[in-house]
């Protein structure tokens, strides 16, 4: 295994509402490889987003350490943290908000390339926009030099987010429901253009989506991890993961899933919730989150001890009293 | 024989932008069969909505309805007992239409309900507006069956504010209300987009229920080809605002024979899927002011040739109840099974 680029230990976050403390995300560790393709699933409020968010910085942590490189990241000595900052970048969910409507691509992407000194003077910046665009798929270049974002395709737009995030020469890319607003026949290809810009770069990404077939592709050769109201409850290799899932919530939303196969979706079998109710935040249930709405539910070991991951079959970690623990 | 409940003939529709007329909508037809649920899938921007809207009259002031017609049979029965023309509705007609024939549930649900309303305001407004069971217990009292139907706990939803409730719960809550006037057909336009995949669960299920016991037609829009394969009985493919193929669910999901619907399918990851089947369709779907010359989808299409550059394709029959709009349908599998983009 090689070293981590990126751990979180005993990871967890507060917001405050009316004076009343939520946890979005409470306890997670997580220890990712340089170049790992990643991806955090979950419902709404599980707190995915927040633990993308505090990875790339723009959110503290409430508790816990995030360490890039081994340092931890709040303490960091203004080189290495410039180094943090700039290895570590997000590209946000909505294309259509997150690009200067009134900057041509070319300023957008030659901003962050003089202002930390990457390139010197007009004619260096301008080949490496030009080489930035075509690592995206805007070919040829020019014909985007001088564009604006809303002379763009949603899935242009959100490449010109990558290629920005990437003038910077990152280590590691936030990906915040990347695809989600972009349509479905070409979400594929901007996926791939994630999975090049690994195998050409060494680019770390983290894929935070709802969608466990995205994942799933997405995440082909690395990790998906599932999480539920503020917890990280399974995490294993993608495939294994979702051919096999091991934790009960795991197995819920797979069953619930609808195939694009009319005669497969209409005889899969569901497992049934014994709540359909989302518990609120305000009010997390007492020991493992998940037992008012579990099909396994066994008595008292799951209202009132929660659960640590574990090592349990096909590779996975499971956060769960009821799945055996294997030893590899 | 069940016979149709909904007829659309040579619709088009288009909006006015200040660079020219978007064409929206362009000739389009199809049939809705009593009892039937037909899926209109497409990509943002391919026009679905706005048929949905137009056949309810709820077009935005820049749109307008160029030409077509639309026919719905009311039966009562099962006889036929009344012919609409549904386009031109007008006054007292439309409101009669509207709700009781043919109800719409919107995609946004919190934008659908109004804030400052209890939920059960929203049923005595929408009962007296359309002059529905004036007998306020009687009311009451279907109103909160139909909440129970769609697995809400009437007794809490009931004296609610929207914003108390869940997406999901709200988007349920506006399923029971779209069902209060005994509609025969139902527009839902992505009635589970922007919810979670448990909730989204939760809700066709409901919708399976409910068409199990009342029998109502759908007209399904969705842009998720697994919601159509799971809900539909026939699947429209609609691209650049007309419909280039049409055919039963099994047939379109098993033998798709134009490009771009073999293209949606493939571009689509499922669970089982495995990653090298996935391939996205080149290109964006095409500007709908300026629409290109011949097929509207030859400029993402491998197999475009002279003829699809110059001449428009109508939809042709494949097999009995299978259309398909291409020029070259009839090697479009067998060409595309070997096609992979880099």
């Amino acid at each position: 295994m090689s070293e981590s680029l990126i751990t979180l230990e005993h990871v967890s976050r507060t917001f405050s509402v009316k004076g009343q403390p939520i946890k979005a995300v409470d306890d997670i560790n997580l220890s990712i490889p340089a170049g790992e393709l990643l991806c955090l699933v979950g419902e709404s409020g599980c707190g995915k987003t927040t633990t993308g968010k505090m990875i790339a910085g723009l959110l503290p942590t409430s508790t816990g350490q995030i360490c890039y490189r081994g340092k931890d990241i709040s303490t960091l000595a203004r080189s290495d943290h410039k180094e943090y900052r700039l290895g570590v970048q997000m590209v946000h969910q909505d294309p259509y908000a997150s690009l200067n409507p009134i900057q041509t691509i070319y300023n957008i992407l030659a901003a962050p390339l003089r202002h930390h000194g990457f390139t010197r003077g007009e004619a260096e910046t301008k080949h490496r926009v030009r080489e930035l665009l075509e690592i995206v798929d805007l070919t040829p270049p020019d014909d985007f030099l001088d564009k604006y974002p809303h002379q763009l395709s949603g899935g242009q737009r959100q490449r010109v987010s990558v290629a920005r995030a990437l003038t910077v020469r990152p280590t590691f890319i936030v990906a915040d429901e990347a695809v989600s607003m972009v349509d479905v026949s070409i979400r594929i290809s901007l996926l791939k253009m994630f999975t090049r810009l690994r195998d050409e770069m060494g680019v770390g990404v983290l894929l935070i989506t709802h969608d466990l077939a995205l994942a799933k592709y997405f995440a082909w050769e690395g990790r998906i991890g599932v999480m539920y109201l503020g917890r990280l409850v399974e995490i294993g290799p993608a495939r294994e993961l979702v051919s096999h899932p091991q934790h009960p919530y795991t197995q819920v939303l797979l069953s619930a899933i609808p195939e694009a196969d009319p005669d497969a979706t209409r005889v899969k079998q569901r497992i049934e919730l014994r709540s359909a109710d989302m518990p609120s935040l305000l009010q997390l249930p007492s020991g493992c989150a998940f037992h008012p709405r579990c099909p396994l539910f066994a008595g008292e070991v799951c209202e009132k001890v929660v659960p640590q991951l574990h090592r349990a079959e096909w590779g996975s970690d499971v956060a769960c009293h009821l799945v055996p623990a294997h030893e590899s | 024989m069940p016979g149709l409940i909904l007829s659309v003939r040579d619709l088009s529709i288009a909006y006015q932008a200040r660079r020219g007329q978007v064409q929206a909508v362009r000739n389009i037809s199809f049939n809705v069969e009593r009892g039937e649920t037909l899926a209109l899938i497409g990509e943002s921007g391919s026009g679905k909505t706005t048929i949905g809207l137009g056949l309810m009259h709820l077009l935005p002031s820049t749109a307008k309805v160029i030409g077509g017609s639309a026919t719905y049979r009311r039966s009562v029965n099962g006889e036929n007992a009344s012919v609409t023309e549904v386009l031109s509705l007008k006054g007292d007609n439309l409101r009669q239409f509207r709700w009781h024939e043919c109800a719409m549930v919107f995609q946004s649900a919190l934008n659908a309900l109004n804030p400052v309303l209890r939920i059960s305001e929203h049923f005595v407004d929408t009962a007296k507006a359309h002059g529905y069971l004036r007998d306020t217990n009687a009311l009451r009292e279907r109103s909160l069956r139909l909440l129970s139907l769609v697995r809400l706990d009437p007794k809490r939803v009931w004296h609610s504010f929207p914003h108390e409730l869940s997406g999901g719960m709200r988007q349920r809550v506006l399923i029971a209300l779209a069902l209060l006037l005994e509609p025969q057909l139902l527009i839902l336009d992505e009635p589970t987009t922007a919810l979670d995949i448990l909730t989204q669960r939760n809700i066709m299920d409901v919708l399976k229920e409910l068409r199990q016991k009342f029998g109502f037609s759908m007209l399904f829009i969705s842009h998720d080809l697994a919601l159509a394969a799971e809900l539909a009985d026939r699947v429209a493919t609609v691209y650049a605002g007309q419909i280039i193929e049409i055919g039963d669910v099994r047939t379109i999901f098993r033998t798709p024979h134009h490009p771009y619907t073999i293209g949606l399918i493939k571009a689509v990851p499922t669970l089982t899927s495995d990653k090298s089947a996935l391939v996205s369709v080149p290109g964006s779907p095409p500007d709908l002011i300026q629409l290109p010359i011949g097929c509207k989808f030859h400029p993402r299409c491998p197999l475009a040739d002279e003829r699809c550059r110059r001449e428009e394709p109508t939809l042709t029959e494949v097999t009995s109840g299978h259309q398909v709009a291409c020029w070259r349908w009839s090697e479009a599998r067998e060409a595309l099974k070997a096609y992979r983009t880099s």
